[in-house]
């Protein structure tokens, strides 16, 4: 970790360290509880491994019980806690900070109900989120949401995060998918918001704590709807051979009145790279590539592949090849959901950005990546999902390289800027976190900023709860109110400051 | 205000605390000087809706149905921002020139609290996030809420979320706002989400069936895949004494010839997809010895548009009730209740309407002990002559009700935004 800014580290506290963790003994079994330095090593970092830190403490709970002891504990003691499900978040939502308790969901790892009647399923908070769709699979069931790391990450985590994946164009991402949670807040009280029945009364809480990234409560348990799988599921693979064709291609689909299950779109970089990751048979001589999905009746399928196929040859798509089989259709999506690993063919370390636009601004967006990507000096893949104007841009540094973070870093604020400017947002699924709190005033002024505080205290009187991620801390409006800069150095200098 | 309107206002004052800001300057400033006196503010919008929740007697009514227009609408976006006064029948009229939609229908209310159609405005349609018949498939009001720009109860100008489905960045507040009631911020402007109307739209209605049969059917095409987007069921009982509820009035349609209880499915998407959803469909659900009849394009819709509507309970002078339980319970719901109520179910069976005649408030407490021991809610949609007031409209228990507390009061610490409108002490 090179100059990231956090709340004060609360030295006393550290000293403090064996006392806490005998308390903590008498709360959980000695065994849940990690706080040898080998021990709380692999817990440094999540899925952003460009920052690191180790906890004090990791603790394991057990149930929702221990969880609601353990939070009542700190807050009495006024212990940071940094919430964790599978770590694979992408904006250091889970980075522990040198005086905090990692609190890790790993043990809330049983599917509690399979309700069809109901079309739900309860599952704790630690169930990644494919094991979801597998327990429902044999009678032809899923869940929605499928962000690319399925096979790990938690679908208390992807509550927390709002994560999408490449359907949520038609299905919703996270919030739309859930019916109810668990939750404990930070002064151990234990609340079940939601359940079987759709919305509820009184405040949408579900609705403010997905996607509030560990903020204001700890997740414990879910319920989600399931759906029935499609009668039929078709992918085409629409080659461009220009960008900018690509682009107007996706708005003219949704323009005609179209909404494709998934649409994806791949730069020529990303095409080369992943193909030659899992040889999907990507139309390697296209500077664009499209994967559209379309589902429902074979009919109706039939009729939207027809009509997909005139639009895209409106567009000049150099080529189109339709999934013959359920084979192939995975075949092609196994490139896009293999997007990042396949980066890491093309440098040593790469850094994924997540800004979302309005999807008539994908062209000029796209350009104004390029041009940056010239100006830094770092090559960029390109993943969108395209459909609803969610942008991946992949940056490749290698980390070995002396200030080669800090410069990705300025090129990934840069094109966060340009989203916002385009009238986008900073982030579409992997959530603010740390790496880009201290953009949060390209979107929000003041009063927005001081509004949402407010609330974090409401329900987090003294910001124990994840501190120093999702809000600004360099500045005046800082939750903290203290500016702690290493070396002189402040991350973003140029943000504008009110 | 005319006369007229006067009347219609129950706790109206007088002209001088009712104020029609045009721009969201004059809510701030208002907002600020209420939070300086201390004196409290109800928000209005077309009053459609107005009759639910707690009536209120605030010292200032700010009417926002000045606040009216389209900002933006970009169809190819799907989405269209709008000044939070503007008419729902406004927007949607304008959704239609381009063949798209408020896909989470509205609900005209106007019919059941004021006697004549009137859908109300954007705002009125986030503050109270009650959703049509395709709720189950499409999600409510909440789920197509994009940003809002509005004024705290402090006088602050604060926005949150986007133009873009797709946003973690920060709270999503939108959905925070959605189902408030005006109690936390005086809404300014909103963005909705909006989707392509489908082409076209068929029913499949199973005639006479008793409820459990219903519900059995409706349960089979609601777990099939043939993307079902309206599941209700209307029984036909013995006339329950004092009730308006009349389906055979109510649907005097030319596809509906048969007497006896309606069980009614929607299918909507393009013309040869539901023709082939349809089939499919009554193949799976195993239909022997049951007479059935489809309803075409345009009689689906004003079927659907009736049970949206609740066309049922126009001109009742009795308790609307409106009950949320899991699917699964709908059966045991309607037996602990309908005995002595008309009512009927939407979506799926997760959603009863209600109509009691001389309900006392010890009867709708029993009523809500009732629900909440089936893991629903309820909420008291309109007072009768008979129970004029009820202490608690809305259902909540004492955990959600700390927490919401807080929240209120880190939206409006003077509490002065529709004190008391969900919750005494809200």
């Amino acid at each position: 970790m090179t100059n990231l800014s956090m709340p004060k580290i609360d030295r006393k506290l550290i000293a403090k360290k064996s006392e806490i963790v005998k308390d903590l003994k008498k709360i959980i079994k000695s065994e849940n509880i990690l706080y040898h330095e080998d021990e709380t090593r692999p817990f440094e970092t999540d899925g952003l491994s460009a920052y690191k830190q180790k906890p004090l403490i990791v603790a394991f709970p057990e149930n929702t019980q221990e969880v609601s002891k353990i939070l009542a504990y700190c807050n009495k003691h006024r212990i940071k806690v940094v919430p964790r499900g599978s770590g694979t978040g992408l904006s250091g939502g889970a980075l522990p900070m040198e005086d905090s308790l990692l609190l890790c969901l790993g043990k809330f790892n049983k599917i509690i109900n399979v309700d069809y009647k109901n079309r739900c399923v309860i599952a704790q908070s630690g169930v990644t989120n494919l094991a979801i769709t597998h327990a429902v699979q044999s009678m032809g069931f899923y869940y929605a949401p499928d962000p690319s790391s399925q096979i790990a990450c938690s679908i208390g985590g992807n509550v927390a995060e709002n994560s999408g994946g490449v359907h949520s164009l038609k299905y919703g991402t996270t919030t739309n998918n859930l019916l109810g949670a668990e939750v404990v807040f930070m002064d151990g009280t234990i609340s079940k918001l939601g359940g079987k029945t759709f919305d509820s009364e009184g405040y949408d809480l579900l609705g403010l704590i997905t996607g509030s990234e560990g903020l204001l409560c700890v997740i414990t348990e879910v319920t989600v709807k399931i759906l029935k799988k499609p009668q039929t599921i078709k992918a085409a693979l629409v080659g461009f051979p220009k960008i900018e064709d690509g682009g107007n291609c996706v708005s003219d689909i949704i323009a005609n009145g179209i909404i494709p299950s998934g649409m994806e779109m791949m730069d020529k970089a990303l095409i080369h790279a992943t193909d030659n990751f899992v040889k999907a048979g990507y139309p390697r001589d296209a500077e664009a590539m499209l994967i559209i999905e379309l589902d429902g009746t074979n009919k109706e399928v039939e009729e939207l592949i027809e009509k997909v196929n005139m639009i895209a040859k409106k567009n000049n798509s150099s080529s189109i090849k339709i999934s013959k089989n359920e084979k192939q259709r995975l075949k092609f999506w196994a490139g896009r959901k293999a997007a990042f690993p396949a980066c890491g063919d093309m440098a040593p370390d790469y850094y994924c950005m997540d800004g979302t636009i309005p999807r008539g601004k994908l062209v000029q967006v796209l350009k104004e990546i390029n041009r940056l990507s010239k100006k830094y000096n770092l090559p960029v893949a390109n993943a969108f999902h395209a459909g609803d104007g969610n942008l991946h841009p992949l940056i490749m540094y290698d980390a070995n390289e002396k200030n080669s973070l800090e410069k990705t870093e300025k090129f990934g604020a840069e094109i966060l800027k340009y989203c916002v400017k385009v009238g986008g947002v900073l982030t579409g699924e992997h959530g603010v976190g740390v790496e880009k709190r201290e953009l949060m005033c390209e979107m929000f002024n003041n009063n927005d900023i001081q509004q949402q505080i407010k609330i974090k205290k409401s329900l987090d009187a003294s910001s124990l709860l994840n501190p120093g991620k999702v809000y600004p801390i360099l500045r005046k409006c800082a939750e903290e109110g203290r500016v702690h800069v290493h070396r002189g150095k402040t991350k973003f200098p140029d943000i504008p400051q009110f | 205000m005319s006369i007229e309107e006067k009347q219609n206002f129950p706790t109206y004052h007088n002209s001088d605390s009712i104020s029609y800001p045009v721009n969201e300057k004059e809510v701030s400033d208002f907002i600020k000087k209420a939070y300086k006196s201390n004196s409290s503010i109800e928000l209005l919008g077309s009053g459609s809706k107005r009759k639910i929740g707690k009536p209120l007697q605030c010292s200032n009514i700010l009417n926002l149905s000045k606040l009216s227009g389209i900002i933006k609408y970009f169809p190819e976006e799907l989405y269209i921002k709008v000044k939070a006064g503007t008419p729902i029948k406004q927007i949607e009229d304008e959704l239609k020139k381009n063949k798209q939609q408020l896909v989470f229908e509205p609900i005209d209310f106007g019919y059941l609290l004021n006697g004549k159609s009137d859908y109300g405005t954007a705002g009125g349609q986030i503050a109270c996030n009650i959703s049509g018949p395709r709720r189950f498939k499409v999600g409510s009001v909440r789920d197509h809420v994009l940003g809002f720009r509005g004024v705290n109860g402090k006088g602050d100008i604060i926005k949150s979320g986007g133009v873009v489905v797709k946003n973690v960045t920060g709270y999503d507040l939108s959905k925070l706002m959605c189902g408030s009631y005006g109690t936390l911020v005086a809404l300014t402007e909103v963005t909705f989400k909006v989707l392509p109307e489908p082409e076209a739209s068929k029913t499949l209605v199973i005639h006479n069936q008793k409820i459990e049969t219903a519900i059995y059917f409706l349960d089979k095409a609601l777990s099939s895949s043939h993307d079902i987007s309206g599941a209700t069921f209307l029984p036909k009982e013995s006339k329950s004494l004092g009730c308006v509820m009349d389906i055979e009035k109510t649907f005097k349609l030319n596809d509906l010839k048969q007497e006896g209880s309606i069980t009614a499915i929607r299918i909507e998407g393009s013309k040869n997809s539901i023709d082939q959803r349809m089939q499919n469909l009554i193949s799976e659900l195993k239909i022997i010895n049951v007479s059935i009849s489809i309803l075409e394009v345009h009689q689906s819709e004003v079927f659907w548009n009736k049970i949206k509507n609740l066309e049922f309970f126009s001109f009742s002078k009795n308790s609307i009730l409106r009950i949320v339980v899991p699917p699964s319970e709908c059966v045991k719901l309607v037996y602990q209740l309908s005995n002595v109520f008309k009512y009927y179910l939407d979506w799926g069976g997760a959603l009863m309407w209600m109509e009691a005649h001389e309900l006392s408030e010890q009867m709708f407490e029993s009523i809500r002990r009732k629900v909440v021991k089936l893991g629903g809610y309820v909420t008291m949609i309109k007072n009768s002559e008979y129970l004029p007031f009820v202490e608690d409209v809305f259902t909540i228990n004492k955990d959600r009700f700390n927490i919401s507390q807080n929240i209120k009061k880190s939206f409006d610490p003077k509490r002065i935004l529709n004190p008391g409108k969900m919750y005494t002490g809200i």
